[in-house]
């Protein structure tokens, strides 16, 4: 900012007061600023007439703010895009692509948002809890209609922004009226999850999950670390098709992991983003919530449309919070409410309508259901293409037969950091640093090009 | 903050033996039902009342004169445009680019040199209320020390989001009660005594609730005791274009700050002028020092943002784009918005003439002087009270008037209520 003359404003009478407004020497802030100054970068003079004096321009406050590192799975398209080798391949947010690798728009989406033009439905501000419509069908989808705590009013459900909106809004709650309580979050598990909670200043920690050796569960380790964590610990469990690895707990499992969890009085809080992703039943990959709920345990279920219905970019989501009284249920819905407020007011819409609309209707949401199987259906054949070229690409003798049990998305490769970076630097193949790949990206034309990527990555590099 | 504590310490009291909940039941136990929210509850008390004299003049949303909510035009052909046609891919982390390109000329000008020289650091926000929000968890992580001057009044909101990004409030002069107008002396007292560098908060027009905005010279002298203190300006923009009906004239405070070269930070919405409330679309901007700085300074906001909702929502921020960048759907956009300015302007007129021809002992000018949605009648809380118990009008506590709900068909009633509830006084 040089130097520059300013003009004042004019007109005496536009002067407060009618004073003479410049006085020299007159306040401390002023006296020492007047020197003419005039190509020093940090002052500027102001004239009316022939009098000049100084003031000190603003030098910016933001002088010192660092570049923030990029995120590393959003951050991964990022650099996707702007990679020109034609053999490049994104595995890393994961977004359902069809064969050709194109975003899916699905129809039932399409035929909702025809029908919303058609209504000419007007865009006024939802409650702050968000659309009514919504939050009944989406609590229905997660817990079942007929389900006793949906019957008597026993949950407390907010449309949120998408998964990340509700998981935040339940840091907020959590920070709010639990203090000092703990999450235990899953090793490893989505990786934002931690900068939402340490954005929220809930404190976390780690439960045993991945184990390396066997590209499975760590179930004894898992229930350790479940009974250690003080009582009263929010324990965040991967509803279905665990993030990043794609191994969920068997039913039997399950069981065991609420019988600790009531043991220890900690409370359950799901994250479910994959419903009808995981296995293409929507009923079905609810069911780790139901057994809970079927408990009576009191629990927190944060909900996401973005993949299952490719709402991505509408940010589309829920918070639900089962309580053992309604009454309880109506007090929390109050207090999520005054969180949600000073955050963004109210939800968007137009999402919130889409997914009434298709969830709402019969034969929408039985449509939904059979494009719900074709995609799932689409990512497991996937699977097993990749699965055939790598066993018959390597030859080692390596055991890739996790890829088959891994559920959801992704596949957990079991590469490290230095063998992804090559995955990206040679093969052009982008995904997370953690070695998670999305299937979802994948197509069965890239499965040979990506088994060669993997074995080279896996076996030539360290 | 002392209120946190006092729930929190209620919950820890109940684990006198160091334990933590038995069940979630005795944890919620301790939960108390929120207080109403002072301004969305209004419509939510106005939609549960069954008399058919009802009029809503409480929350800020534009009605056209049947007194029913309006979709734009231009945002109907916008959407005609988008329905299932373009996916629905995450936006970038930042939001929608050209949403913001268009944003920052309608809020810095056209052609300004701060665009072209990519000074301003800027990303697409949850409408005002996560513009705000954004720009005050920022403040929080790299200003630890500043504080943020509110004015007397405001949108009640602000205060909930500063207060929860935990960053100290004070409060400026502003509102004089008296003539129901700017308070401009405490005003500037305020300015003058504040510490250097002090954090403003500043409504760029039409301010909500009194409707009191300072004039062009008021905006220069303001802005030159800025520069003496070295304060910082964060200007709201909620109601660009729905004040005078002209966006480039509501842009005027901006400007003048821009041209004395202040580094301004700003939020703007377009709920009202686009009428896009329930699509939550809007901007925050942060104008730097140079492009780099600009750079850093985005990409810390972003990191801001994605624990919050990853990424903002596409559909309004489309909308909005395909209208400011289509040069025919944006003078239809220009047409309509002054359209609705002079509706409410209209009303305005209606209402003070119907007041003085029902002899109202006290003056009404401010009803005409004051701008923008909102009309700071100057009722107390009583009167309001009489007003929705007796007359079934809803409206916000604090005599707070959303003229965007008065019409031909109910601005007598609404005169008649009020003179009886004020005559008086």
């Amino acid at each position: 900012m040089a130097s520059t003359t300013l003009p004042l404003a004019s007109g005496a009478s536009a002067i407060c007061n009618s004073k003479p407004k410049i006085r020299f020497g007159g306040s401390s802030n002023v006296g020492h600023l007047l020197r003419k100054e005039r190509n020093s970068p940090l002052f500027t003079t102001l004239s009316t007439g022939r009098i000049t004096m100084a003031v000190a321009v603003n030098v910016s406050r933001f002088e010192s703010i660092p570049m923030a590192p990029p995120d590393p799975i959003l951050g991964v398209s990022e650099a996707f895009k702007a990679d020109t080798n034609s053999a490049k391949l994104n595995l890393g947010v994961g977004a359902y692509r069809t064969e050709e690798l194109q975003p899916y728009v699905l129809n039932v989406v399409k035929k909702a948002e025809t029908l919303m033009l058609e209504r000419g439905e007007n865009k006024e501000y939802l409650p702050i809890e968000g659309l009514a419509a919504f939050n009944k069908v989406t609590a229905e989808l997660l817990f079942g209609a007929d389900n006793p705590v949906v019957q008597q009013g026993k949950v407390a459900t907010i449309q949120g922004l998408s998964g990340t909106g509700s998981l935040r809004l339940a840091g907020a709650f959590i920070e709010r009226y639990f203090p000092g309580a703990k999450v235990l979050l899953s090793s490893p598990s989505w990786g934002n999850h931690k900068n939402i909670f340490n954005d929220s200043r809930v404190p976390w920690s780690e439960y045993r999950y991945y184990d390396p050796k066997t590209v499975g569960l760590d179930f004894d380790g898992m229930i350790s670390d479940i009974k250690e964590a003080p009582e009263g610990s929010f324990i965040l469990l991967h509803g279905c098709a665990h993030n990043p690895t794609g191994i969920d707990p068997t039913p039997e499992q399950w069981e065991k992991i609420a019988d600790v969890i009531q043991e220890k009085n900690h409370i359950p809080f799901f994250d479910v983003a994959y419903q009808g992703f995981a296995s293409g039943s929507l009923d079905a990959d609810a069911s780790s919530v139901r057994l809970f709920t079927a408990r009576g345990m009191e629990l927190f279920v944060a909900q996401s449309y973005s993949k299952n219905l490719g709402l991505y970019a509408e940010r589309i989501g829920a918070l639900n919070v089962v309580s053992s009284s309604a009454d309880a249920a109506a007090r929390v819905k109050s207090q999520l409410k005054r969180l949600a407020r000073p955050m963004y007011s109210n939800p968007p819409i137009h999402g919130a309508r889409i997914v009434a609309n298709v969830v709402g209707d019969p034969v929408l949401f039985n449509e939904w259901k059979e494009e719900m199987e074709l995609m799932a259906g689409r990512i497991k054949n996937v699977r097993q293409k990749l699965f055939d070229s790598l066993s018959a690409k390597d030859k080692s003798g390596k055991d890739w037969s996790f890829i088959l049990r891994q559920i959801g998305m992704f596949s957990f490769t079991g590469l490290n950091k230095a063998q992804s970076d090559n995955m990206t630097d040679k093969w052009h193949v982008y995904m997370t640093k953690d070695g998670r790949i999305s299937l979802a990206g994948l197509s069965l034309a890239k499965c040979e090009y990506l088994a060669d990527a993997i074995i080279d990555s896996f076996h030539n590099v360290s | 903050m002392a209120m946190r504590r006092a729930i929190g310490t209620q919950i820890v009291e109940r684990w006198s033996s160091g334990l933590r909940c038995r069940s979630m039941s005795l944890c919620f136990h301790g939960i108390e039902p929120a207080p109403k929210d002072p301004i969305l509850g209004v419509t939510e008390a106005f939609l549960a009342d069954e008399s058919p004299h009802k009029v809503n003049v409480g929350v800020g949303a534009y009605r056209d004169d049947n007194g029913k909510p309006v979709v734009l035009e231009c945002v109907r052909e916008a959407e005609r445009r988008i329905a299932g046609n373009l996916n629905m891919e995450y936006l970038p982390m930042g939001g929608s680019i050209d949403m913001i390109e268009e944003s920052l000329k309608l809020a810095y000008g056209e052609n300004s040199e701060y665009i072209k020289d990519k000074k301003i650091a800027a990303v697409q926000a949850l409408s005002g209320t996560g513009a705000c929000r954004l720009f005050a968890d920022f403040q929080k992580r790299f200003l630890p020390d500043s504080q943020i001057y509110i004015p007397v009044p405001t949108w009640a909101n602000h205060h909930n989001i500063w207060r929860d990004a935990r960053v100290p409030q004070r409060t400026y002069h502003y509102y004089h009660p008296e003539s129901k107008g700017l308070d401009f002396a405490s005003l500037m007292d305020d300015i003058k005594n504040a510490p250097n560098g002090s954090f403003f908060l500043l409504h760029a027009c039409a301010h909500n609730p009194t409707g009191v905005d300072p004039s062009e010279e008021e905006w220069r002298e303001i802005s030159y005791q800025f520069k003496v203190k070295g304060h910082f300006p964060f200007f709201d923009m909620a109601y660009q274009g729905f004040a005078s009906g002209d966006p480039e004239r509501d842009a005027k405070a901006i400007r003048i700050f821009l041209e004395d070269g202040h580094l301004i930070g700003c939020a703007q919405s377009y709920a009202k002028n686009m009428g896009l409330y329930g699509q939550r679309v809007g901007c925050l901007s942060v104008l730097c020092e140079d492009d780099k700085q600009a750079v850093a300074v985005k990409s810390q906001l972003q990191q801001l943002a994605r624990p919050m909702y990853s990424n903002p929502p596409v559909h309004g921020a489309l909308v909005v784009s395909i209208i400011l960048k289509d040069p025919n759907l944006k003078s239809l956009w220009l047409k309509e918005v002054e359209g609705m300015a002079d509706r409410i302007i209209g009303m305005r007129t209606a209402l003070r003439e119907n007041l003085e021809k029902l002899g109202s002992p006290l003056s009404w000018e401010h009803i005409t002087n004051q701008i923008g949605m909102f009309c700071y009648s100057g009722m107390t809380p009583e009167q309001v009270d009489r007003l929705t118990n007796e007359f079934h009008i809803y409206m916000t506590r604090n005599g707070r008037i959303s003229m965007a709900g008065v019409t031909t068909h109910n601005v007598q009633y609404l005169a008649n209520a009020i003179h009886e509830v004020t005559k008086s006084t």
